[in-house]
């Protein structure tokens, strides 16, 4: 496969039929791995970079998973490239930075990537619309075994995967979920949230760091510690606090309704009215707008089958998607412009909001 | 939004602020747009907090020096500038350094998930052969060449097992 094949087909997250969750977006887990008996790639001299890059993509592209992948040196992606790989959550920010000697390696259905030589020689990831955390652990855990077959991994038994940060000692796991959570942010409560989850040992994060207020309400929520605990035991802790997340944002949309249903009408129907009316929208107001757009979906606003373009569209008006969709590099003004027009077509087809079916 | 909280890097209005809580100790950061974006914060797989903290915990007071690791010529300035370990031999010649560390970073300071069971494996056989080797060589030397003849199978057998061993799924 090449580059620009795996760009203009759809990507796990774009899947019009994965995504039937209402809150997760996506759940992700990455494992961090490294070779036994070889510097760490951000302490390594190019040369032997380029030796370890050739060993982990060669092995890496070898697994059945990655038949008819993507395998490619990061030095030959273009910068346009690299932002829609990063847009998709495929690859990091960090190894778009790197100088030479990192490589990429991502399966035909963009739902297992391998990044080498990022921090650790090996950054292995698995991830999938909606919320899934059993399929992509049982999928990451076969394909990290699989590896281990043609690769000696640094590992010492008392602390086991042995990673170039120490915050990733041990399991070298990060598990994460990708959540949609507009009514917590209505409502005022997501500090408190954050609050809460940060006291139990996770983190969170904005979709692309912008804030809450410009990140189409879409959070990242992970483990932090991945030393002293199983990797099923880290997932299970994940996901009882995700789970009570979920609650929240549910609970937070009901009391939306009872309290004050014409200020959610209204919300959502403006973002309707601009998505099919507007001409300039930055990267920002088109997230916040289609955000409400997707809470009209799971409120039965709008029908469930649009709830898959809604979230294509989260993806497709990032700055990298945009330019390639229009084919050219364009500063942020004309992107504004070219974004705009593309959500005009996209909401020209769409029905109209109908408020009868839930807000009364 | 409304706070005149600085930049913990620059000291420029911060913008972007991360509260977390390892074992029951109180961590914030708070940095601006710029900072935030050249952490890596905006950067959703990119960041961790454990790990900037660990950073600034190192920036005051660096726990003596270590010296060099022998397998990397790592040194303990090098750790206090990158927060990142030069090779995996560094975990055992900075352990001492290490160790407190790892009990605010983690939930707790030993390794209880998955083990390379394959790569575990395929190691012992590997130093189990060179052994039987060296015995065998040792046995023809010094003309015991019953005992050489056992080596001689036990290798046979061992060489067989990793042949043989299991194809590549789960
Ligand atoms: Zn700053
Ligand atoms: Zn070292």
């Amino acid at each position: 496969m090449k580059i620009n094949e795996l760009i203009d087909s759809h990507s796990e997250l774009t899947d019009t039929a994965a995504s039937k969750s209402a809150v997760v977006l996506m759940t992700r887990i990455r494992l961090a791995r490294n070779l036994a008996g070889q510097p760490f790639p951000g302490w390594a001299k190019e040369a032997q970079k380029r030796d370890i890059r050739d060993q982990c993509m060669q092995a890496v592209a070898a697994l059945p998973q990655m038949k008819r992948g993507l395998a490619i040196p990061v030095e030959t992606l273009d910068d346009l490239q690299k932002q829609i790989l990063v847009e998709r959550h495929l690859i990091s920010r960090e190894l778009c930075h790197s100088k030479a000697g990192a490589g990429i390696v991502i399966s035909k259905d963009q739902s297992c990537v391998v990044m080498v030589n990022e921090e650790d020689h090996l950054r292995i990831q698995v991830l999938r619309a909606g919320f899934q955390f059993k399929k992509v652990w049982s999928t990451i855990n076969a394909l990290d075994t699989n590896l281990e077959e043609h690769i000696d991994f640094a590992f010492n038994p008392r602390l086991g995967y042995l990673s170039a940060c120490p915050t990733n000692l041990g399991t070298g796991i990060r598990a994460s979920a990708m959540m949609h959570l507009p009514a917590l942010v209505i409502s005022g409560q997501m500090e408190k949230v954050v609050r809460a989850v940060n006291q139990l040992g996770m983190a969170v994060r904005g979709l692309f760091g912008e804030g809450s207020d410009a990140s189409g309400s879409i959070f990242q929520i992970s483990n932090q510690t991945t030393l002293g605990e199983s990797e099923e035991g880290i997932i299970k802790h994940l996901h009882g606090v995700l789970n009570t997340i979920i609650e929240q944002e549910l609970n937070a949309r009901q009391k939306l309704l009872e309290t004050d249903p014409n200020k959610l009408s209204d919300k959502i129907g403006r973002a309707f009215g601009i998505l099919q009316n507007g001409y300039l929208l930055n990267s920002g107001e088109a997230m916040n707008l289609l955000s409400l757009i997707r809470l009209g979906i799971d409120l039965d606003v709008f029908p469930d089958t649009q709830r898959a373009v809604v979230d294509r569209l989260f993806i497709e008006c990032q700055p990298g998607h945009v330019q390639h969709a229009a084919k050219g590099a364009f500063d942020p003004a004309q992107r504004d412009v070219l974004r705009a027009a593309r959500l005009r077509s996209e909401f020209a087809k769409l029905t109209h909001p109908d408020f009868t079916r839930s807000i009364k | 939004m409304a706070n005149s909280l600085k930049c913990d890097l620059c000291s420029k209005p911060a913008t972007v602020h991360l509260t977390q809580i390892v074992n029951s100790k109180i961590h914030k950061v708070d940095l601006c747009e710029a900072c935030a974006q050249a952490k890596g914060v905006t950067d959703p797989s990119g960041f961790s907090l454990a790990d900037m903290l660990l950073k600034a915990s190192l920036n005051p007071e660096p726990t003596g020096d270590a010296g060099k690791c022998s397998a990397c010529g790592f040194t303990t300035q090098d750790f206090k500038k990158n927060g990142r370990f030069g090779c995996p031999s560094c975990y055992e010649h900075f352990s001492k350094m290490l160790e407190p560390m790892l009990d605010t970073m983690h939930k707790g300071s030993s390794h209880t998930g998955k083990i390379p069971q394959r790569a575990i494996a395929r190691k012992s056989l590997y130093e189990r052969l060179t052994q039987l080797e060296t015995e065998l060589d040792q046995a023809i030397k010094s003309e015991r060449y019953e005992d050489a003849a056992r080596y001689r199978d036990e290798l046979t057998q061992v060489r067989q097992s990793t042949s043989g061993k299991p194809p590549a799924e789960t």
